[in-house]
This record gives structure tokens, sequence and C-alpha cells, in this order.
């Protein structure tokens, strides 16, 4: 993909090259270096820090940790808050709801002997380890593109820094991104990456795959009054503001008690929603004010927010995980298990089991040209599969029937058969094509927010603590810049504008009554929303220059 | 010549800090860290120096916990040659750290001594000019210039009415603001190389120096929210209201 | 009981203004409050500073070498004087002059600083802004030491006139470098001020709708004599260059009077202007959030609302 012969890049070289310092990089390159420490590692992260760019719930299943450091308790990993009850409601409305009998609920949203974490906090923790052990992370370095030559990764080249608005080297500041050429390179950019995205398509390494399907979260961190803080309680919720029965707005929302008077808060939407006017930032302001949510929020402040997409489609929307000279690994290859809403642990295993494909095969004195198919036949060997195995069917029972009915098969499956009921279904529709026309679709009157308890969108990405220089290229690319106003706006009202959680788009009336398509690039929380559910797939997220985005604390 | 800069281990700039709900400080927890943005345009100043033949060595030094060699590790990066690390795990009034940069200075003989105008964390704006009075050596803070000519240094000035220019005698400390220079982008050979490069650990007691008078801090509030104030009708009283308010 | 020395900032043979504002601080603390005029020749600058309600004595310490404003030269003179006379206070005002100087006097003192006094709790109980003042502190100084002290400006009205103090000259006996030189001041040049330090700025935003239409705020800010800047959504419109934007990603000021037009004042734009002194909003929006914040509210055609201001100011 890279030929710019122009520009001369200096040159790095490992044996292994990580793309991502989240917890799916982060166990490879500690799982490396624990089969042998004489391997040089290299992790580049576009966030300015390691965890600047991590956001997750979160409830941890410590599984995948345990066999990485099982001692991870001496050396203070920051897992404090076990998990002590779980509640969950389904919301009737904007005040009812009816919370579910343990009995019914599915066995994959029991989180007895799990952890209520920053996965931003683990993130450092285990950046640290990994620094420990020789690896070498450079965070502020974004990875712009793979190395290709002959049909085989060698390497990610990092991005140029110092370019103006128009791509022009600015005078005394440009600074060309250099090659890392690695034997072996695993790509860990969460989900949807920018270059796992373009080696799927490349290597067609999802011709046997199921589409993958997405959700956004949305999270806020809150610190509440200390006679409502109750560490370790977990609240989930289906249906309101979302649909219960039927299946045009899926998702659920949660509520987790942290340490400190700390509580995370945050609402899934499943993109294959249907109405180009729903909003999922104007939907978790809403749910906010649902009295589930609002006993604990009310009188508290809200200290931080983000968003982040994240990959729903299971074991069956998972692509070919290799190809020569490289593998994906994590959210980048869609491990995620949606039964349990967590992806942590399994992207923390899929890490391991790459590396240590990787690291049998240099040992073998690979150099690096050949496909690691050991790493797809471990995962196949492992609890891992079988975790995802037993979840196969969960997020598409919920695509078909919705929350309630879905819920109830899923209670069915996980319940009484293990997950392994004797049939797989399957959801072929992708997330960009659900939008029905604008024209037949109802608008929504969402209400004002309080600022109390929810927000408008430009305070709340002042939260996130985003940042971009702001005279660089747009890191947001239109294929066709005509799109949005020409086609999107009159069949879509150009959704962007909403399904955006941090302001970036906006249509813009000009004084003589013009529309005009205004990206807001510095805006950009790195959710990879839009690169996903533009209908017309006319938008391309590329990394922005390096140390841009979020500078989330403790997301 | 020899060249000194100091530089803080600061909440990055980019972070919207939060008050702590008990009033007890602020929420530092997970908070990213880095240089001292003012520390950085010091440090570029400083590279540009050697770079331009004047300096011949330059040094970085911080105040502070384990961590802040992190920050040290970034002077090196930019092109420091050595580091020393002055480990004190409490915090340090302006005051302590001129006397411990005093005690550096004194070992190190410097011709010059470059600083961030003020951290961006405390916002003090008091250790260069206090180092400077404790030497006994000229200052020139506020810096948007620096020209070294022999053992002469003529500094333009960021001041309120322009700009000023003063000629100051080597050795003196120099005060960086944000025009002096835009710092360069760290380059990753560059990171590579700064972790190899000599960091000198030493203590206060090492240097000699007890820590001076301080402020107690027993509070810290989330700055007052401005309220909307009146609303007016027509441009008549909008005039009037200016009036009153003496701004017109 | 306090007694409190201010020492006075002047310019061009007159009193900056940031001396009555330090003075109205010092009254706050209550006690003698006197002022100090370090000058070539002060008795002008010295009965200008007499005048001001609350100053109990005036002293001038006329010196060939202080006919600039060089810190190196001034600091041991103030050192001297706030030593010799028992002061319990030194301050000044937190303008270059004050941040430059008061430190450099702190430290020759032996005692630690208050920077950017923004509230008086007692005499050694003070507020003061950190992280660009995104928190406040309150800080308890040495009841033992002389407290030095810069005054934030942007905190305290001027004190009035209507004092009558006396003058009285006074020598200072200290040493004075020479390695300290100065050597010229060049104003901030241009018609328009500077945005970042200008008194008067008068920004747009997306309201005004085109490049040409910013006419209107140039010939306001002209009129007033005020600098020029921008919200985001205006530069990222096109409408101006990026170096006028204002707000959190642009430059953060503070002037006495901020014009905001056409602007919805999001908190982007808002962290950029906190610590204006007074902020007027016109905006056809009446919801607009920046009537949340704005002093003075005008719900208008910026059209037809700036040339009419434009004609009666």
């Amino acid at each position: 993909m890279t030929e710019n012969e122009a520009v001369e890049r200096d040159v790095m070289e490992y044996d292994v090259v990580i793309v991502g310092a989240g917890p799916a990089g982060l166990s490879a390159a500690i799982r490396l270096k624990q089969q042998n420490e004489d391997l040089a590692v290299c992790v580049v992260e576009k966030g300015s820090e390691v965890g600047a760019h991590i956001l997750s719930g979160a409830i941890f299943e410590p599984r995948a940790l345990n066999e990485l450091i099982p001692d991870w308790k001496d050396k203070g990993a920051p897992l404090n808050t076990a998990v002590s009850r779980d509640d969950i409601y389904f919301m009737t409305g904007e005040s009812g709801a009816f919370k579910m009998p343990g009995l019914f609920v599915p066995k994959t949203m029991h989180n007895h002997g799990n952890y209520i974490i920053s996965l931003g906090k683990l993130c450092r923790w285990l950046g640290e380890q990994a620094e420990a052990l020789g690896v070498e992370i450079y965070p502020g370095f974004p990875a712009q593109d793979a190395i290709i030559e002959d049909g085989i990764v060698r390497g990610i080249v990092t991005g140029d820094m110092g370019l103006d608005k128009e791509g022009k080297h600015k005078e005394g500041m440009y600074t060309p991104g250099m090659e890392l050429r690695g034997k072996y390179t695993l790509f860990a950019e969460g989900c949807r990456g920018h270059i796992g995205k373009k080696l799927i398509r490349q290597y067609e390494l999802d011709n046997d795959a199921d589409p993958q399907h997405f959700g956004i979260g949305i999270k806020e961190l809150w610190e509440i009054p200390a006679e409502k803080h109750q560490p370790g309680l977990v609240v989930h919720s289906a249906g309101w503001p979302l649909d219960l029965i039927g299946t045009g707005s899926l998702g659920g929302s949660f509520l987790y008690h942290l340490e400190d008077n700390k509580v995370a808060v945050g609402l899934i939407v499943d993109l294959s929603y249907t109405n180009p006017y729903l909003s999922p930032f104007d939907e978790f302001q809403r749910l906010k004010h649902h009295p589930v949510f609002k006993q604990y929020l009310e009188g508290g402040k809200r200290l931080s927010y983000g968003a982040r997409a994240l990959n729903k489609g299971g074991l069956y929307s998972i692509p070919k995980m290799v190809f020569p000279g490289g593998a994906l690994i994590g959210c980048d290859l869609g491990t995620m298990n949606f039964a349990k809403i967590k992806g942590s642990h399994t992207a923390m295993k899929s890490g391991m089991l790459a590396a240590d494909a990787a690291a049998t095969a240099l040992k073998a004195g690979g150099q690096g040209a050949d496909v690691l198919e050991s790493y797809p036949e471990a995962f196949k060997a492992s609890w891992l599969y079988d975790e995802l195995y037993r979840s196969r069917n969960f997020g598409v029972f919920l695509h078909k029937f919705g929350a309630l009915i879905g819920g109830a098969l899923n209670f069915i499956e996980q319940n009484l058969f293990g997950g392994k009921l004797p049939f797989t279904a399957h959801d072929r529709k992708r997330d960009h094509e659900t939008l029905v026309p604008a024209s037949q679709a109802q608008k929504i009157d969402y209400p004002k927010p309080d600022g109390k308890l929810s927000f408008d969108k430009l305070s709340s990405v002042f939260l996130s603590s985003t940042s971009h220089e702001e005279d660089q290229p747009s890191h947001l690319q239109l294929t066709d810049a005509s799109i949005p106003i020409d086609k999107n706006l009159p069949e879509y009202a150009e959704p962007a504008q909403r399904y955006c959680p941090a302001g970036v788009y906006e249509v813009v009336e000009e004084k003589d009554g013009g529309k005009r398509f205004q990206i807001n690039a510095a805006n950009c929380v790195h959710c990879k929303t839009c690169d996903i559910k533009d209908p017309a797939q006319n938008i391309t997220w590329v990394a922005p220059e390096g140390g841009g985005g979020p500078n989330y604390s403790a997301m | 010549m020899k060249v000194l800069v100091s530089v803080k281990r600061v909440v990055d700039y980019n972070v919207r800090i939060q008050v702590k709900g008990d009033g007890s400080g602020v929420n530092l927890d997970g908070v990213k860290m880095s240089m001292n943005p003012f520390d950085e345009i010091a440090m570029e100043e400083a590279v540009r120096l050697k770079e331009a033949g004047t300096a011949e060595e330059v040094i970085a030094v911080t105040i502070g916990g384990d961590k802040a060699e992190e920050q040290l590790r970034s002077a090196l990066a930019f092109g420091a040659d050595r580091a020393i690390h002055v480990k004190v795990n409490e915090e340090v009034s302006p005051l302590t750290a001129a006397r411990i940069l005093k005690a550096v200075f004194e070992k190190e003989q410097p011709g010059l001594f470059l600083m961030g105008k003020q951290a961006i964390d405390d916002d003090n704006n008091q250790t260069g000019q206090m180092t400077s009075a404790l030497l006994g050596i000229p200052q020139a803070t506020f810096a948007g210039e620096l020209k070294i000519d022999g053992n002469k240094a003529t500094v333009v000035r960021e001041v309120d009415a322009g700009l000023e220019t003063i000629e100051v005698d080597l050795p003196a400390v120099v005060t960086a603001d944000l025009r002096l220079n835009e710092p360069r982008y760290l380059k990753l050979p560059d990171i590579m190389k700064a972790k190899r490069k000599p960091v000198e650990t030493v203590s206060m007691a090492d240097l000699g120096v007890e820590a001076a008078p301080g402020l107690t801090v027993t509070k810290t509030s989330p700055p007052p929210a401005r309220a909307a104030g009146i609303k007016v009708k027509t441009v008549d009283e909008l005039v009037a209201a200016l009036k009153d308010k003496g701004l017109v | 009981m306090s007694k409190i020395l201010v020492v006075a900032q002047h310019d061009d043979g007159q009193l900056n203004v940031a001396t009555a504002r330090a003075v109205k601080c010092a009254s706050e603390v209550g006690g003698e409050v006197e002022v100090l005029v370090l000058a070539e020749s002060g008795q002008s600058i010295g009965e200008a500073a007499a005048q001001l309600e609350g100053v109990s004595k005036v002293l001038v310490a006329d010196n060939a070498a202080n006919s600039q404003p060089l810190a190196a030269v001034l600091a041991p003179q103030i050192a001297k004087v706030a030593q010799d006379g028992g002061y319990s206070h030194v301050f000044g005002p937190n303008t270059t002059y004050g941040k430059d100087l008061m430190p450099r006097v702190a430290a020759l003192m032996g005692v630690a600083m208050v920077t950017d006094i923004m509230a008086v709790h007692g005499a050694h109980e003070f507020d003061r802004p950190i992280y660009a003042g995104n928190a406040i502190v309150t800080v308890q100084a040495d009841s033992g030491q002389a407290v030095v002290a810069s005054v934030r400006c942007a905190s305290y009205q001027a004190a009035g006139q209507g004092g009558s103090a006396a003058v009285e000259g006074i020598s200072v006996d200290a040493e004075l470098p020479t390695h300290t030189r100065y050597v010229g001041l060049k104003k901030e040049g241009g018609d328009r001020p500077d945005l970042q330090s200008a008194p008067r700025v008068v920004s747009g935003g997306r309201g005004v709708g085109s490049s040409e239409n910013f006419k209107v705020i140039f010939d306001l800010a002209d009129k007033l004599g005020a600098g020029v800047g921008a919200s985001r959504a205006a530069v990222d419109s096109g409408y101006v260059p990026n170096d006028m934007q204002v707000g959190q990603t642009g430059k953060i000021i503070a002037p006495e009077l901020y014009i905001a037009v056409g602007i919805s004042g999001a908190i982007q734009h808002l962290a950029g202007i906190k610590d204006a002194g007074c902020i007027v909003a016109i905006n056809s929006d009446e919801d607009a959030p920046i009537f949340e914040v704005a002093d003075i509210g005008l719900v208008g055609d910026l059209f037809q609302v700036l040339p009419e201001l434009q004609g009666k100011l």
C-alpha cells in the first residue's frame, strides 16, 4: 500500500511489530517476551500515551490475565472492585421498568468472579509490565499504513508529522514517518482498525465470514454522592429508550459502581438501527433521566465522556486471522463476546495465541514471509473458540427478534443448552445498509439537556480531552465530497450529524440558502462510527497526526 | 558554553482537570503527565543553540519523584546530552526549587540557564526569577527571542506594553515564552537513543539544600461559574450599560 | 496590624492603573497601605498614587538607575525598603512588570510568594488560580514572615480617587547590579491591538456568515480600538485565519471587554474567555448558550445592531 519512494524514511527493524497498545497488543507483546526475552518487540500507539484512547465499560473477566500474569495481584494490577451484585432491568418507558428475576438472566450475564475496572488503567499497567520485560512502546506514533512487498506484510510506516491542511510540509516542522519493519506484524488497532480494514479487503480475509456487526458505546464517568455508591454493583438494562419489542433500534445500557464513589454509565446502540433520525448520543442523554439511572446519578458530577465502536458479530463474523507476515488480533479481528458484553479477556487471549504462534515460528528460524497458520489452529483448540461458539447466536437472536423475544431465546440457549443449540443463526445485512429513507422515518424530538443529568454534545466532547493539531490534513476523508449534501442529505437527512457522538459532522446552511457539509475533525474521539455507518460508505477514517485524539484518564 | 535547562513533570495541557469533590485537590488519577510546555520551548532553544554551535553541551535537570525521569528522557530525546534528576517525593515550593537549581547551577557552572516562564500546573511563575535572585545573576523572563553574543545575551521580552529588549551579561537565567520557538516533533530513533543517555540521580541532601518556607494549600475549589447578567432590548440600552460599567 | 507596601508600576511617567488595582486588594487585607515609587524622577507619579483611596503614605525613591523597569535593579531596593520598614506584606500587580519583579523580591527576602491573589480571606489567607484558572486554591502563608504577592488585576477594580496621602522622598541604600541593561521597547505595532493583550476584543462567529461580512466586526473593533478574534466555527468556515481563533484550541484571552458577535458560545469557546472582565453577546438566537454567561446580552440581527452600535459609541 505504501509506495512512497519520494520520502526518505528512517528504518528500524524488529522481530515483531505490534500496532496498538490495547489489551490485545500489550498481551501479545508480553507473551512474546515471556516466550523468548531476546525477541525485539515494538508496540506503536496512536494515543498520546498508553490508555489515552482506551474506552470500555468495563467488567473484566480475569481468565486471560490469570494465564498471562498469574501473580497480577502482587504486581498491583488495577483490579480493585469485585462485582458484588448484578441487576438487570427491562425498561418499558421513560419511567417504567421491571427487574428481571436472577433466575431468568442468561448465564453469560452473570458476573460473579469478575471485576469492575477502568480498561485504560489496566492497559497502562500492562504497558508497564511490557516495558519491564523490554518491550519498546511508542505512544504518539500511529501506524498509518502497512508495508506490503510482494504480497507480504513487512511492517508499518508511522504517520508523517508537520503537514498543513493541504498536506504540504510545514516549514521546519515536517517530520516524515518512519518504517518499522518486523518479521511479523500484529494488528491490534481495536474495532474497525483503519489498516485492519484495508488488510481484510486486500487479502479477502472475510470472504467466508458473515458481515461484521457493530455497536457504538457511549460512556461517561461520574462521581456520585457517597450514600448512593455501592462498590461492585452492576446494573444492566435493555429496552427504553431503544426498542424492547421491535428490532429497529437495539442496544443496552450499563451502570457500574467502581471505587472512590465513581460510576461508569453508558449506552450501547447497535449500528444496525434503521431510523436515520436516531441519535445515539441523545438516546444516552435521555436514558440518564430514567429512574433506574437517575437514582444513582442525581447530585453527582460528570467527570469524563467518550465513545467507541465495538464489534458484536461474534464467531461467524470473524475473518481469516492471518496473511503472509502478520495477523489480526483482538477487536481488529472481532473477538468480542457480545453475549457477555466483554471483549477484553478475549482480545488478550487472541493476542497471546498469535504471540505464541509468532514466537514458535521465530524460534524455528522463520523470517516472516510465511502465514502463521498455527495461530488459527490454536484458536480453534482454545477456550476462546469454545466461548465464542456458545455465544454465536446471541447477537443474531436480538437482531432478528428484538430485546424481549431475542432475550428469551438467549436465556433458553445459554441457560438450558449451555450455548449449544443445534443450529446457527446468520445475519447478513451490513450495518450501513439498514437505514430507511428519511421520508419514511419518524423524526425524533429529543428533550433539551438539563445541564445536570444530560448535556449537549460539545460540552461532552470537551470532557473527552480530545485534541488535534488544527493545521493538518483532515483524517476523515470523503471519497466523493458531493455525497453528503447531494445524496445523504435528501435520502437520509445526512445521519452523520446524529450518529457522530462528537459533533464532527454538521450540515451548515449558508446565507444564500445553500448547504455545506462541515467536518470538524478536531472534535473526533476516534470511535470509528462514521467509517461504519455512512450509508454510502463514503467516509474513511485514517490516523491523524501522532498524539491526536482523546486523552481519556480512566475510561 | 554549557546550557542548563530545567524541566517539570506536569498534567498534560490537553487534560481537562477536575477538582476533587472533597476539595482536597485536583484529580490526578490516571491523568496524562507531560513535560511542561514552556520547558519544551526552553529545551528546544537549548538544542538549537547547540546545533548552531553556540552551546557545546546541554544538560537537563528536573526535580521530582521517580516518574519525573520520563520527562528527563523526553529532554534527552530533544537532544540534551545528559540529565540530572533531583529526586524529591514531596511537593517542592518555588523557593525550594530555586535553592535546588542554584546548587545544581553552582555545580555545573553553565553559561546559560533556560527555563519555561511558568509551569502550567501551579502557574506560579516564580522559579526562574527566584533562582537568578539567589545566584545574583541577571534574569530575562518571558523571552520571545534570544541572541547570544560572546558573554552577553540580547533578549526580546514579551511584556504587556509590547516587545522589550534587554541585554544581560552571562551567565543568566532566561525564561521561555510561547513565541520563542515551536518545539520539534520527537523522532523515534531519538527517543530510543535517549534511553541510553546518562541520568545522574541526586538528593537534596547531596546538594546540601534545605526546604524553604512555602504556602499551605487549605482548600481546592472549582472556579466560580459565570452567571448570566442582564439582557438589553436596544442598542441604546447596550450603550448605556457599557457606559455604566465604565467600559466605553 | 498589617503594614503593606504596594510597588507602583508606571510607564512613560504615568502611574499604571494596575497599581490602583493592587492598592484595592491591599485595602482588603486592612491596615496601613503605602505605595513605593521607584523611578528616575517620580514626584508626579507619587502624587498620583497619593490620590488613591486607602493609601496612607507614598514613598518615592528617585535614582537614575530606576529609569527603566529592570527587575534585577528594582528588586534589591524593594527588599531593602520592605525589610527596613518592617512591612508585613509587599504587593505588586500581576502584569508582566509585577510577574518579573515580585518573585525576585521574595527570593531576596527569603520568603514564599503568593502569585495572582484573586480573593483575600485574611492577612495570611488568599485565593489564587491554578491550572489556568480551572481550579482555585486557598493558600495560607506563614504569619511569621512577610507576604510577597502579586495581585490578579482582573479580580480587582481600581481603587478610587480622593485620597490625600503624604508623598515622601527616600533614598535606598542597596547595591544595584549593572549586569542587566535596558535596550528599548517596541510597542505592539499596527493600528489594531494584538488579540492576546488587547483590553477590548470583538469576536465574530459563524453567524457573521462570510469573509466579506467580517468587515462589520473589524469596523466596530476599530471604532473601539479593540483587537479582533473569531470562534472556531468562523475559522473552520474559512471566514478568517486560524491565528484569530479564540478558545480552547486557540488563544486564551482576558480582555476587560469582550464582545461576542454571532457566536453561539460552545464551552470550547468559553474556555478561552472565562477570565474576561465583561462579556457582551450579540446573537439572533435567543437560546444561544453564550447568553448564559454574558454580562450583557442583546438578541438581534448583527447586521443591524453593529452599525447602529458603531454610530452611537
